[in-house]
């Protein structure tokens, strides 16, 4: 019944565009999924990105652009017969079917043999390690198992591409990490495109192969992990990668980089883009190091334990706040001297 | 024996019994007061009838044509209503939970039941009346030759009955259909399944405990239908439902017994049709529902 054939090349969103009314939920997002891959939709709550998802799983029309799989058009088409798997955050488990039926629903509709679909579906729930659940109702599981129902019931189609919608955001924090670890595996088995949307950056940085950050409906970067990590495009980005420390100041162009003012201290950086006069200057707490004669002095004003290190909020100067990271001892009170290396100075145009 | 027992009032509190518990009482009583003791006092009285055995009430209810057809005439009344007023609710029901506007439209649809049935007779005998405004456009655009009859026959009551049954089957209706997980439908649309299916494999299921609730009440409503069926209907033929007959031996007869017989088989009947309907769920639908985790 599914007019989607497996064997794909690539998903193409070209300006994809959701409006609500006025309100533009998702604007002009184009990106390209190649058979295999692994993307994550990154952005901050209500930024546009589970409204792409269902766009691209057909439960939202889109207002602008196109879908393609391959030369087909897709956005014309209703979510019955894209073929795609979809993780929902709730999981969405039908509750008056057993796991077996719920895993088959996807088979069933299609019409196959039974057999194929007793077959298929054992294979499923072998894939997520819930053979021994098969008879049991959705409600009588854990939520680590419902997670992994809705898995099988997704992939069990052989579907060119799956879709997760933060399925990782109702576990807690040690189910999220088995989750994720099994997230991974189950995609090297099988190899499907997934585009996966995330709040959680670190989520993001550990699963996907190109990760897509989006901003009030529009993409702001798309990179592998690493580019996201290291080099963000914008502050706006940085500031969703981690760089706590955000700082206005001038910037004078100097030998080996550019020269930036924090809390009345020179330090050097690296320019992204073209950067004139006024600058944002972006650190993340892990690259601030705590050393005897750096530039940057500080006041600690409270310091976290995080068991492997010390996470400090510590006041400037000229009144701004700093957030740093220590494996020294730091205490509340305590007068510290801090300095970053020139390549983990980022400095954005104002 | 052990050797601290606990004071009682700190056992009973083990049972879920706490002082709370005694705001209970007025309930109790009211229930005890006026439909206990009244129901009790009813089903005695039935056995003891003016003349006769004591079973001579029930003997002569179904000896009389006049009354034991009174059952089935009310039952081809309430079976139907029931049946459309829940087969409309559910797809009204299902558009409704998708509307932005839906306060204002539940309210629109709530009016009837505030009315009351005397009121919605009035305005149906005014409209559909033989030179009500519906049959004068008729007659006026040439549709018909001679005024639509639809007051004083089983379409009058029939009518009535829809529209202030509806309001009631809707809201019970929309509950239970608001209950379910919207995502539910989006998972099954995303697994290939088209509107038809996804509603009877994923929303009929997990409406059905709802719609037997649903049915069963609105059964219970059309069955003891009274006021319209005498307004509307043609209560000495085709409308003369089992509540006029309890009436007529009660305050026209004065024959008390009588017409506590007929009201204990009046609720004898709406418990086997009620049965029915709880048993039939449950062989079309086995296993345990709930709407709520999924």
């Amino acid at each position: 019944m599914a007019v989607v054939s497996r064997d794909f090349r690539e998903l193409r969103l070209e300006q994809i565009s959701r409006d609500f009314g006025q309100v533009h939920a998702l604007r002009d997002v184009t990106l390209t999924v190649k058979r295999g891959e692994f993307v994550a939709l990154l952005g901050p709550s209500g930024c546009g990105k589970s409204t792409a998802l269902n766009c691209i799983a057909g439960l939202l029309q889109v207002t602008g652009g196109a879908i393609y799989l391959d030369d087909q058009r897709l956005d014309e088409l209703g979510p019955e017969d894209r073929g795609f798997g979809m993780v929902f955050q709730n999981y969405a488990l039908f509750p008056h079917m057993s796991v077996r039926r719920n895993v088959g629903f996807g088979l069933v509709t299609q019409r196959r043999p039974k057999a194929e679909v007793a077959r298929r579906v054992d294979e499923a729930l072998a894939l997520v390690r819930l053979e021994a659940q098969g008879d049991r109702l959705p409600g009588q599981l854990s939520g680590g198992q419902q997670q992994r129902v809705a898995i099988a019931r997704a992939i069990v189609v052989g579907p060119p591409l799956v879709l997760m919608d933060e399925p990782l955001s109702n576990l807690d924090a040690k189910l999220r990490l088995e989750m994720r670890a099994e997230i991974r595996r189950i995609h090297a088995m099988l190899g499907c495109s997934t585009i996966y949307v995330t709040h959680d950056q670190e989520e993001a940085l550990s699963l996907a192969d190109r990760i897509l950050v989006m901003i009030e409906g529009q993409t702001r970067q798309i990179g592998t992990p690493e580019e996201l990590y290291a080099r963000p495009q914008s502050a706006e980005v940085a500031e969703f990668m981690g760089y706590r420390n955000l700082f206005p100041s001038s910037a004078e162009t100097v030998d080996g980089g550019i020269a930036v003012i924090i809390g009345g201290a020179r330090l050097l950086g690296t320019p992204i883009g073209v950067v004139g006069t006024q600058a944002t200057v972006a650190i993340r707490p892990d690259d601030m190091r705590l050393t005897g004669g750096g530039p940057i002095a500080a006041t600690v004003e409270i310091a976290e334990y995080h068991g492997r290190d010390f996470y400090a909020v510590a006041r400037l100067e000229d009144g701004g706040e700093l957030y740093f990271r220590s494996d020294q001892r730091v205490a509340a009170g305590e007068v510290v001297q801090l300095d970053a290396a020139p390549s983990r100075v980022l400095v954005y145009a104002a | 024996m052990t050797a601290t027992r606990l004071p009682l009032h700190r056992r009973l509190r083990e049972y879920g019994l706490d002082s709370v518990t005694l705001l209970l009482i007025p309930a109790v009583l009211f229930v005890l007061a006026l439909f206990i003791y009244p129901f009790l006092y009813g089903l005695v009285l039935s056995f003891h009838p003016k003349a006769g055995g004591w079973l001579a009430n029930y003997a002569k209810f179904f000896s009389e044509p006049f009354l034991y057809d009174t059952i089935s005439i009310t039952l081809v009344i309430a079976v139907p209503v029931t049946i459309l007023n829940v087969l409309l609710s559910v797809p009204v029901a299902l558009r409704v939970r998708l509307m932005r506007r839906q306060r204002l439209l539940t309210t629109i649809l709530v009016i009837p039941i505030t009315l009351g049935t005397v009121m919605v007779a009035e305005g149906l005998l005014t409209y559909l009346g033989p030179r009500g405004w519906l049959n004068r456009v008729l007659l006026e655009f040439g549709l018909a030759d001679s005024p639509v009859r639809l007051v004083h026959n089983y379409w009058g009551v029939m009518l009535s009955l829809v529209i202030t049954g509806f309001p009631f089957t809707f809201l019970l209706t929309l509950s239970y259909v608001t209950g379910i997980d919207p995502a539910l439908e989006q998972a099954g649309a995303v697994l290939g399944a088209r509107p038809r299916e996804r509603f009877q494999r994923i929303l009929l299921p997990l409406l059905a405990p709802g719609l037997a609730i649903t049915l069963a009440l609105a059964f219970v409503q059309a069955f003891t239908v009274f006021p319209s069926a005498i307004l509307l209907g043609a209560p000495a033929g085709p409308t003369r439902v089992i509540s006029i007959v309890a009436y007529q031996a009660a305050f026209e007869q004065y024959d008390y017994p009588l017409a506590s017989a007929i009201a204990m088989l009046m609720a004898a009947v709406q418990l086997l049709v009620i049965s029915a309907l709880l048993a039939a769920r449950t062989v079309l639908f086995r296993g345990p529902v709930s709407t709520g985790k999924g």
